[in-house]
């Protein structure tokens, strides 16, 4: 048990995908000027990263080494049509937001890294918790990321106005303050992440590079 | 004209990188020593200009809603477009490996230089997003095709060189301990693409974009004006004074 469980709780932590492994960096810069994209993008991920990791898992046997990043491609390319769609049929707003993102979910370096990493070399359980794991350490920076640009970028929180209203001059805006539209540019996502790993690896100095 | 507008604007304005963060991993993972950032670079530079275009294609007469119609009438009310994806990436993942068997059989030279990073390539995702940009941006022709394929591939290879020469150089640096590697190379990312934000005005010179702009600014502004106008302009009339005073005393 024990071991099992350190399958989902280590990527939350210290060997989370994005701050430690530099994977799938790319999807999570890109969609989080909002936190509903980056939940939905979160949620995607976690389905094809669970799902794939245990169809790969159980084909490990017989996919010829060769050829196996042509076979781990049309796996994840079919999973990630499926997300597409569905996300298509019943978002189609935020669909339009994420725009080829879903796509990209398919050269996300993170479910290649561990289809390769993990799924090829050990059982279908343990795959889904690793794929499960890596997919919420995934999702938990993107949403600290989303949240902080919405909220510091935008004033709301899910759409939501959390901090007063900019236009009325209510809550928060009463006293002067004022909504930092730069935090909805693109570069401030990776000046935000930067900063998470900076926290990160001063809580944790193992973490620490030359 | 329209060549040299989307050329420039697809290395500086729609920069991969800066832009639309794409293929960041390996920008991440490969960039700590100029030389393999050049070799990863003419790759990807390489694989663009070759995929870009064998999508469009593909899209054109395969997978847009009606483009089947050259296969003859009854054809014409299929859409495939559901399918663009898998064959997207089925198409870069066969490309990558053929251009690796044909370079090493024909440049062992270039083969060496290029070789490892050509795998490495197939799951970048600056490759798969040139395309998915290719097919949403609606590019006209293959030409055009060709032209966006080799610019983007032209901007990336652009910033994976700034960056690796950045981080040679930062390695000299008294950087905070934690900071150090990752965290660094993150922030220098975000303030190179504050940097190359200022390119957006270059191809406008600034005038189609700012109008509408300007615009809305004019009417908030002077819709504060009229709010504010009792308040404000009795301070303004004594800032005013205060500077006059302040001008005569110097």
């Amino acid at each position: 048990m024990g071991k099992d469980s350190k399958l989902i709780l280590d990527p939350l932590t210290d060997n989370n995908p994005i701050t430690i492994q530099v994977l799938g960096i790319c999807s999570a810069l890109a969609i989080t000027a909002e936190l509903e994209a980056s939940i939905v993008m979160s949620i995607s991920v976690l389905f094809v990263l669970g799902i794939g990791n245990v169809v790969i898992s159980l084909m490990r046997n017989i996919i010829p080494s060769k050829i196996r990043i042509i076979v781990q491609l049309i796996v994840v390319a079919t999973l990630v049509i499926i997300v597409d769609l569905v996300l298509k049929a019943f978002a189609y707003e935020l669909s339009k937001t994420l725009s080829v993102f879903v796509g990209l979910i398919i050269t996300n370096c993170i479910i290649m890294g561990r289809f390769e990493a993990f799924a090829l070399g050990n059982g279908p359980y343990r795959s889904f918790l690793d794929g499960i794991g890596n997919a919420l350490g995934y999702g938990v920076i993107l949403i600290i990321v989303g949240f902080f640009r919405e909220l510091l970028g935008s004033g709301t929180l899910l759409g939501i106005p959390v901090l007063g209203d900019p236009i009325e001059k209510t809550g928060l805006y009463a006293i002067g303050y004022e909504n930092n539209g730069f935090m909805l540019l693109s570069p401030m996502a990776l000046i935000v992440v930067g900063i998470i790993i900076w926290v990160q690896r001063s809580r944790n100095k193992a973490l620490i590079e030359d | 004209m329209e060549h040299i507008e989307l050329f420039f604007k697809s290395i500086f304005i729609d920069n991969m990188v800066f832009a639309t963060f794409l293929g960041m991993c390996s920008y991440l993972a490969v960039s700590k020593k100029v030389s393999t950032a050049v070799g990863l670079g003419a790759a990807v530079i390489f694989v663009l200009a070759i995929t870009v275009p064998l999508n469009w294609l593909l899209d054109q007469y395969i997978l847009q809603p009606g483009a089947l119609s050259w296969l003859g009438e009854e054809y014409a009310a299929y859409d495939l477009s559901f399918l663009s994806f898998i064959m997207f990436i089925a198409t870069i993942a066969t490309m990558v490996q053929l251009v690796e068997i044909v370079v090493e059989k024909f440049s062992p030279s270039l083969y060496n230089s290029l070789g490892i990073f050509l795998p490495l390539i197939a799951v970048n995702c600056a490759i798969l997003g040139g395309s998915l940009f290719m097919q949403s941006r609606e590019i006209a022709t293959l030409g055009l095709a060709l032209n966006y394929g080799v610019a983007s591939g032209i901007g990336w290879f652009l910033a994976i060189l700034a960056i690796a020469a950045i981080r040679e150089k930062i390695r000299y640096s008294n950087v905070p301990p934690a900071l150090r590697g990752l965290g660094i190379t993150f922030i220098i990312t975000g303030l190179m693409a504050i940097g190359f934000m200022s390119f957006g005005g270059m191809l406008t010179g600034g005038d189609e974009e700012a109008k509408p702009a300007t615009d809305t600014e004019v009417s908030e502004v002077i819709m504060e004006a009229i709010e504010n106008d009792e308040t404000d302009n009795k301070t303004v009339v004594v800032d005013d004074s205060q500077s006059i005073t302040e001008n005569l005393n110097k």
